[in-house]
């Protein structure tokens, strides 16, 4: 029964014997589409178009178009929709928090992830195992999304975007302070925040107003449509405008929102001596902020960090962890020196969207 | 400290000076002393303390983590100060979960049993509540220690006590303040931060000129109460108790071919101006009559501790404006060479013996407690010459003034130097000095007095390769030039690259070239462009440069010193650019041994 079993790789020594006649990885297994779901007839994530698939967040690198059937949270149909226009799958089904559906032999059951608004991760049970998959995740406070729920389960699947114990993320309250700081200290000059458009923009913006912070806050068109749908959602952001018709000199000690690309781009000659930020947990690392010419890093990750990863895994009780894109490395250490079984899963095409490696170069982008 | 690392943090990302001086006045205006003067000691390198090792905070860290995670998380880090910094733990590890707790599945080899119970045990640890952000849970956190404390502590400490004390002040900082608290006792701050700087920022906060400090500065002590008690209008200004003070340096002007017209040679002794830097060697007695000397650069930084060969030969109380040069066999050796002397704090016997250093003196400012800045130069001169004849020193000598009547002569002086009296040193020679006979010692760059000559350089038309957008105001423009020449390669013919620039255009040039970078790129790297570079397509440059050196380190074999962009050739098509064989030309055959480029802080003359 060893046949098709993904990859194992690292200390991990023998695959655990189950009496039971199922095995996790025969509820579910990488494929080259994504996570398969062979006994419930779906994928998660996938990254290829496929028949049925149930989808984490709507990051554009877990929800993609071209779907046969898609199974998503209501924020998360929405954000695909604004993304992909009208036609983006051939069928929708929103699924609520904390709501059961039962798919082929298993049932899953949807639980807040706390990465960005609408996110989930996916509880997959079939007979007496229960697999979470978290998707992306973060278990600090956010206040543009639901907070993170931790499921018990048998197998936990996890991401590890900042799987190494130097992800420290702190308190994203501190970092506003800094950049409130920055504002004063320099009011002659623009404040330039990257941000990703979809969850950190929103989350920055919310931070800054429970900050104080209750000027307009400007934004790069890129944003436009996303910001408003939080707003639509109940997300207050207070007085926020759009950069685009601005006179110069009048975005002096202002703060705009814009998406990474855009902060070394064309664009921000229309800023008077603009101090370049981004909001992203790659900025605790200063060969990373150097080498995105970023002059002021702000620690703000949707991600969970070293500690919030490891802590998620000992509160769901997991026997196994299975570790997705990132840093898979350390953690499958860390798990195995716990005593717990552990193995990275190669699935590719996460991780471009959010905070991943690749900065598109949207050079010339008007807005 | 924390409030010092901040600053730090935040200097080390910020690519502006004028921004640069913001933030540090900003810090001396909301920190009180003495932790705000210790921050200027050790933001000017006025610190003094034994550096820890890295292999020592290598050990720290071993002691507090999995070395598998140590080793993976420096491997992406890269920086052993920042990776410690932001992995320390906080309080030292747990023992590992025990084998049979958990939910069953736990403790290495006590799997083979542990079938998954029908009814789950309940979670070892609850679903956490949320996490408060960024709150490790540390219990009695005493609070983490001021600057004052560090460097008061660092000064007294024994060897044997630095490990604890130093885990001691982990524990209870930041990430930052943490990265902050190695680069200090590592002795490797390196934050792009000048001591003429952080003392412009400090004088910014009286509104005073940074000059003044300067003068002041040797008789100061770290925390600098009364440096910042008269910046604060709060005492009088210090005194320079000093008996070898600096002394505000006169400079010259570029001369323009126009500006002859109106000069009488007559009125100008000239000089050759040599390719080293300008210094003042300061000797004076103390209140004990012994002598003390000085070295100090343009800007009145002390550069003493980098040129202890040259102490002994200033053993006359004088203040001398000079070139500092390195001397072979006689014979001046070019900046390449001398650059192997610059920024060194530590001073190897082989190194004082391969590269011996030397001082070549153009003016006179003080003999014994005489000023003589108020004299004319040409009495200076007189006085100078007397003085170096009574030092009777062979590291110490006078710089030669060129004879001529015309300004034609001096003409065919600086075009060929070697013939005009600097003979085999002409290499070293950058140009002519002309100073006026009557000038006072001015500090500053007083109009008309002194003007400098320069040779002129050498240019090249090279093809534009890669190009890369800039720092700060320029990071959105592609503004940093990699440009190459062409010579026969594998191939056929090919473009190798020679040098890269990133000044001597024009706002409205820059403008250009970005566009046209934009739009002729072949291939993107991250912030660098591959642009167009073909026989019949390309954009050719005109580049100026002040010399040529052999260098293993390029591609092409030759390294430029000085390059910039003297010229964008629109009108020429890249297959009549220049030749890598043009270049080598240029070589001297015996050209000095292949030298790296370091880069270079202090300001050339």
């Amino acid at each position: 029964m060893r046949g098709s079993s993904p990859r194992m790789m690292g200390k991990h020594r023998r695959d655990t014997p189950y009496i039971t006649d199922m095995r996790p990885q025969d509820i579910l297994m990488p494929v080259a589409a994504g996570l398969c779901c062979k006994p419930g007839g779906f994928h998660i994530d996938p990254v290829r178009p496929v028949e049925r698939a149930v989808i984490t967040h709507g990051h554009s690198d877990h929800a993609r178009s071209g779907h046969g059937a898609v199974l998503a949270t209501q924020e998360t149909l929405d954000m695909m929709r604004l993304r992909y226009g009208d036609n983006f799958a051939g069928s929708t089904q929103a699924i609520a928090y904390g709501e059961r559906i039962k798919l082929g032999d298993v049932t899953i059951q949807f639980h807040p992830a706390g990465h960005v608004l609408g996110s989930a991760q996916i509880a997959v049970s079939c007979k007496d195992i229960c697999i979470v998959a978290s998707g992306d995740y973060k278990d600090a406070p956010d206040p543009t999304c639901a907070s993170f729920e931790s499921v018990s389960c048998d197998v936990f699947i996890t991401e590890a975007t900042f799987g190494l114990p130097v992800f420290h993320h702190g308190n994203a309250a501190d970092e506003i302070r800094k950049l409130l700081a920055s504002v004063a200290l320099f009011p002659e000059r623009a404040h330039l925040v990257g941000a990703y458009s979809l969850g950190k923009a929103q989350r920055v913006i919310a931070l800054l107003r429970d900050a104080g912070y209750d000027a307009p806050i400007y934004l790069h068109g890129a944003m436009e449509k996303i910001t408003r749908y939080y707003e639509s959602r109940g997300v207050p952001l207070g007085d926020l405008r759009l950069v685009k018709g601005m006179k110069k000199a009048d975005l002096a000690g202002t703060i705009t929102l814009a998406p990474p690309s855009a902060t070394s781009d064309i664009w921000t000659r229309r800023f008077p001596d603009p101090v370049t930020a981004f909001a992203s947990g790659w900025m605790r690392v200063r060969a990373r902020a150097r080498q995105r010419g970023v002059e002021l890093p702000l620690v703000i990750s949707d991600h969970a960090d070293w500690d919030g990863l490891i802590a998620t895994i000992d509160s769901t009780g997991a026997g196994e962890v299975w570790v997705t894109h990132g840093q898979e490395d350390a953690l499958v250490h860390w798990c195995t020196a716990k005593g717990l079984a552990a193995r990275p899963l190669d699935l590719v095409g996460y991780g471009e969207e959010d905070e991943g490696d690749t900065m598109p170069e949207g050079e010339d982008a008007g807005a | 400290m924390n409030r010092f690392a901040e600053l730090l943090d935040r200097l080390a990302y910020e690519p502006g000076r004028k921004n640069k001086l913001r933030l540090l006045t900003n810090y001396f205006r909301e920190v009180e002393d003495p932790d705000r003067g210790y921050a200027l000691a050790a933001l000017t390198g006025a610190l003094s303390f034994k550096h820890a090792k890295p292999g020592l905070i290598r050990d720290l860290i071993a002691v507090r983590t999995d070395p598998v995670l140590f080793a993976l998380s420096y491997d992406y880090v890269g920086d052993l100060s920042e990776t410690v910094a932001l992995m320390w733990p906080k309080t030292p590890p747990l023992p590992p979960r025990s084998g049979g707790e958990g939910s069953g599945v736990g403790g290495g080899a006590a799997i083979t049993e542990a079938a998954f119970p029908a009814d789950r045990p309940p979670n070892p640890s609850p679903p956490r509540a949320m996490r408060v952000e960024g709150g490790e849970i540390v219990h009695n956190n005493p609070p983490p220690p001021t600057l004052t404390e560090v460097v008061t502590t660092l000064r007294t400490l024994g060897k044997t006590e630095l490990p604890k004390q130093l885990t001691r002040w982990l524990d209870e900082l930041d990430e930052t303040g943490r990265w902050a608290l190695l680069k200090l006792v590592t002795g490797a701050m390196r934050i792009g931060i000048s001591a003429r700087l952080a003392k412009t920022a400090a004088a910014e906060l009286g509104g005073k000129d940074p000059h003044e400090i300067e003068l002041v500065w040797p008789g100061l002590t770290a925390p600098y109460l009364d440096l910042f008690a008269w910046l604060e209008g709060r005492a009088e200004k210090p005194v320079n108790l000093d008996p070898a003070p600096f002394r505000p340096v006169m400079l010259a002007h570029a001369i323009e071919n126009t500006d002859f017209a109106n000069l009488d040679a007559a009125d100008f002794i000239a000089e050759w101006k040599w390719d080293g830097i300008r210094v003042q060697a300061v000797s004076g007695r103390d209140a004990r009559g012994n002598v003390l000397a000085r070295l100090y650069s343009r800007s009145g930084e002390d550069i003493t501790k980098s040129f202890p060969d040259l102490l002994p030969s200033l053993h006359l109380p004088g203040a001398i404006d000079g070139e500092l040069l390195v001397v072979r066999d006689r014979r001046v050796q070019t900046f390449n060479v001398l650059q192997q002397r610059l920024n060194r704090k530590v001073v190897s016997p082989k190194l004082t013996k391969g590269y011996p250093i030397h001082l070549r003196a153009y003016d006179l400012l003080g003999e014994g407690d005489t000023d003589l800045r108020t004299l004319p130069f040409a009495e200076r001169r007189a006085r100078l010459e007397a003085f170096v004849a009574k030092l009777d020193d062979p590291r110490v000598d006078l710089s030669p003034t060129i004879a001529f009547d015309s300004w034609d002569a001096l003409t065919a002086a600086r075009k060929n130097p070697a013939s005009a009296g600097a003979g085999e040193d002409a290499e070293a020679v950058e140009g002519v000095m002309l100073k006026r006979r009557d000038a006072l010692y001015l500090p500053g760059r007083p109009k008309g007095q002194w003007w400098k000559w320069k040779r002129d350089p050498h240019i090249i038309d090279a093809v534009l390769m890669y190009a890369q957008r800039g720092h700060g105001k320029r990071s959105s423009y592609y503004s940093d030039y990699t440009f190459g020449v062409w010579t026969t390669g594998e191939d056929g013919e090919q473009l190798v690259p020679v040098g890269k620039a990133y000044f001597g255009f024009t706002d409205e040039e820059l403008l250009q070239i970005d566009r046209f970078v934009r739009r002729n790129t072949v291939e993107k790297f991250g912030p660098v462009r591959e642009v167009v570079h073909k026989p019949d397509q390309g954009l050719v440059l005109e580049v100026a440069f002040e010399g040529l050196q052999r260098s293993p380190r390029h591609k092409s074999g030759v390294a430029m010193r000085f390059p910039r962009i003297n010229r964008l050739r629109w009108d020429k098509p890249p297959r009549e650019a220049d030749r890598l064989e043009t270049l080598e030309r240029m070589l001297k055959p015996d050209a000095i041994q292949a030298v790296a480029f370091s880069s270079e802080s202090l300001p050339r003359t």
